[in-house]
């Protein structure tokens, strides 16, 4: 703490010959002091602007490049819901201050930016709305800094599942990767029981999410139908423009069924190829990233009868508070929420209650209150959504696998998962990995 | 590897027809776009990386005329006519002056209006992709010759290409312009001198390859995703097709792209996992054997 006697009073060694007047200044234990507390704010942030007016939530996602689209719908979700809180007083009595920035979907640049967003930007929580690659990044930051942050994008399982990812202060609101393959691989299993399919290829992404996804779900579908065998598999690569190739080898193999974890732009490209070839009258197709208004209104000869996962929908859960959030949010942005963007929404939700149940912004308090936390929530299957508390992660929100049709509401009927099995078979997955 | 699948294949005369054609229509494609690059090349010396993004200006041009039209005639003629405008402007604005400068200045220049056109794109239709839709003339079921698969679409994107590889060749070797772009490209001063405009002659070959960039791209337009920077990738695979062609050729473009086609097709059965290192090690192979290319003419 700086002194005023260090300033102003002679000491009686000052006092002689060579007198030193002490001019107004800053002396060597208050400069330490400054230096101390200069250090203490690089390195803990929160506790330096602990009381700023406005809370700074700094907010990495992708605003250029492929997948804009993603990063944009995720900055609208996230607004439209921040302006509800500061509608209604903000965080225990403070305003939200969002500082959105890009990564261009690059992970070091990640990992750049969220470490400025809080050490440069004053932010004091992070809302990580970056694919899997750089939320891992991200994730490191919030490791090395101890900042409250809530991974709002990567649906890669092991951010939460493996406990060396485990950090106190970082959350994921976000669906998985493994609740999707135990959900889909289990209605899978469940059509091709009732049509006899038993002959089956995939077409995926060849990228650590197209893999991992793809394996997953046979694993799944195999364990709930065991007759089913796979009998080609393509892996074409990301953002690949033409998927002739790719159709035609599909064709020669003769699958009954065809399981797809193709996503955007390389889907619709996917189905408008395979359409002239009529690929989807000679096979069952199960698409688990078609139902996303992204793809769903962008398709313009959009086959009727692929199965799909749920990504959003307005229509389910079929509640009148999950239809009216998909129209506020079209209504304000003139297009149709993404997968994305649900997932934004509710980590803001998520955290309005945490601050207001914990009457704090302090990063550790909401931490704390975070942990195993309840909440209303339009996405929930039974209008409630919950955080888990043992690893940190989102549970109970909506999820389910349809048909679609042509125009809306594109998938009519959704067939729900089972929370109950999927925690029972999520439980036995974390084991064969070593998880547990 | 599954070689077992290759053979397979090779042996049925259903999955023969389905491949090849399939290998066609990569091929084809890869054509339009890899001929106006080395068409640039030969007669200009410039290896124009901006040539992408007026594959991708085509497929969005045409999307628009479709949209606003409903007609897909007039879809393909606003892809190729209004690539053509573009090249012509962005060679007599931009390119015409660095055709002395060093050739990282050059590269520069194309990679910094690769950037534009991609940010022009985003600024006029977004940045979330696009689908211009079959039109419904051509969502008919595909036709069946030998037991294999073919799409009609398929058959008329083939066949303009081929059109156009054809009035290519014929007019670059027989007629008068053809004559004067070729005499350009051995000497363009004494082709000046002769009292012909040789910044003419530039302006139109650079809003040839444009425009057959700009077919492509709308041919393109109604089976695959639009989005800003979709040029790149294929900008990408007709540099590989110029490589094994050789630079400058236009026989070696269409070999080339056929090859490169045929490759993707039956390599997808054969060698799954390596069908991209394929054609890339083919490159390898031509580079090694025959620096200049299949059809590479050696430097004097």
């Amino acid at each position: 703490m700086i002194s005023g006697r260090d300033q102003d009073t002679p000491t009686p060694q000052r006092e002689g010959k060579m007198t030193r007047i002490r001019t107004p200044g800053i002396s060597r234990r208050s400069t330490l002091a400054l230096m101390g507390a200069g250090a203490m704010s690089v390195a803990a942030p929160w506790v330096a602007r602990a009381q700023a007016k406005t809370i700074k939530v700094g907010m990495p996602t992708i605003l250029s490049g492929r997948v804009a689209q993603l990063g944009t719908s995720s900055r609208n979700a996230v607004m439209l819901e921040v302006d509800k809180v500061n509608a209604a007083g903000g965080l225990a009595g403070r305003p939200i201050e969002m500082v959105i920035r890009d990564s261009k979907g690059q992970p070091q640049e990640a990992a750049r930016v969220a470490r400025e967003l809080v050490n440069t930007d004053g932010c004091e929580w992070l809302i990580d709305a970056e694919a899997s690659s750089g939320s891992f990044a991200v994730h490191e930051v919030a490791r090395d800094l101890g900042v409250l942050c809530v991974h709002t994008c990567s649906e890669a399982s092991s951010l939460t599942a493996d406990p060396k990812q485990h950090i106190p202060n970082a959350f994921r609101c976000v669906r998985q990767g493994i609740h999707d393959s135990i959900v889909g691989g289990s209605y899978a299993a469940s059509i091709s029981k009732a049509k006899g399919l038993k002959k089956w290829a995939t077409c995926s992404p060849d990228y650590a999410y197209g893999r991992d996804t793809t394996g997953e779900f046979t694993l799944y579908l195999k364990r709930f139908a065991p007759d089913v065998e796979i009998i080609s598999e393509s892996w074409p690569k990301l953002f690949q423009p033409d998927y002739t190739e790719v159709v035609t080898k599909i064709l020669q193999a003769k699958p009954q069924a065809l399981y797809s974890c193709l996503w955007g732009g390389d889907l619709t490209s996917y189905i408008d190829q395979a359409n002239i070839y009529a690929m989807f009258g000679q096979m069952e197709v199960f698409a688990v990233n078609m139902a996303d208004y992204t793809a769903l209104t962008v398709v313009k000869n959009l086959p009727k009868g692929i199965h799909s996962g749920n990504r959003y929908i307005k229509s389910f859960p079929a509640t009148p508070e999950n239809a009216a959030w998909g129209d506020a949010y079209k209504a304000k942005y003139n297009e149709y929420p993404t997968n994305w963007s649900w997932q934004n929404a509710t980590a803001v939700m998520f955290l309005a209650e945490a601050a207001k149940k914990a009457n704090s912004t302090d990063g550790k308090k909401i931490a704390e209150v975070l942990k195993g936390l309840t909440i209303k929530c339009p996405f929930g299957a039974d209008g409630t959504v919950t955080m888990r508390g043992d690893d940190h992660t989102l549970v109970g929100y909506a999820i389910g696998w349809g048909t679609t049709i042509p125009q809306e509401p594109y998938v009519p009927e959704v067939k729900a998962g089972d929370w109950k099995a999927i925690f029972e078979l999520e439980a036995e997955w974390k084991k064969s990995k070593g998880y547990t | 590897m599954d070689l077992d699948a290759l053979a397979g294949c090779l042996s049925s005369s259903a999955c023969l027809v389905t491949q090849t054609t399939s290998g066609l229509i990569i091929g084809m494609l890869l054509f339009l776009v890899a001929v106006g690059l080395t068409l640039i090349f030969g007669v200009l010396k410039i290896v124009n990386f901006s040539h992408g993004a007026f594959y991708m200006f085509g497929a969005y041009f045409a999307m628009a005329a479709y949209q606003f039209t409903g007609s897909f005639a007039l879809a393909m003629l606003a892809g190729a006519a209004g690539t053509a405008i573009l090249g012509l402007i962005f060679e007599r604005i931009f390119m015409s002056r660095v055709y002395g400068a060093d050739v990282l200045m050059q590269l520069l220049v194309c990679y910094a209006f690769v950037l534009i056109f991609d940010d022009v794109v985003r600024l006029i239709w977004g940045p979330e992709f696009r689908s211009m839709g079959m039109p419904a003339a051509f969502q008919v079921m595909p036709l069946f010759i030998a037991g294999g698969v073919v799409p009609p679409y398929y058959l008329l994107l083939i066949g303009v290409a081929l059109i156009a590889a054809i009035v290519l060749g014929i007019g670059l070797s027989r007629s008068r312009i053809g004559k004067v772009i070729r005499a350009a490209a051995h000497n363009p001063g004494m082709v000046s001198a002769l009292g012909i405009n040789t910044g003419l002659i530039y302006g139109g070959v650079f809003a040839l390859g444009g425009m057959l960039a700009g077919l492509a791209g709308a041919l393109a337009a109604p089976v695959r995703s639009l989005t800003p920077g979709m040029g790149f990738s294929v900008l990408i695979e007709s540099f590989i097709v110029t490589v094994i062609g050789g630079m400058g050729s236009i026989v070696g473009a269409l070999v080339g792209a056929l090859l490169i086609g045929l490759i993707r097709s039956f390599g997808s059965l054969g060698f799954p996992l390596f069908t991209e290192g394929l054609m890339y090690l083919f490159m390898v192979i031509v580079l090694v054997s025959k620096p200049t290319g299949l059809f590479g003419k050696e430097a004097a």
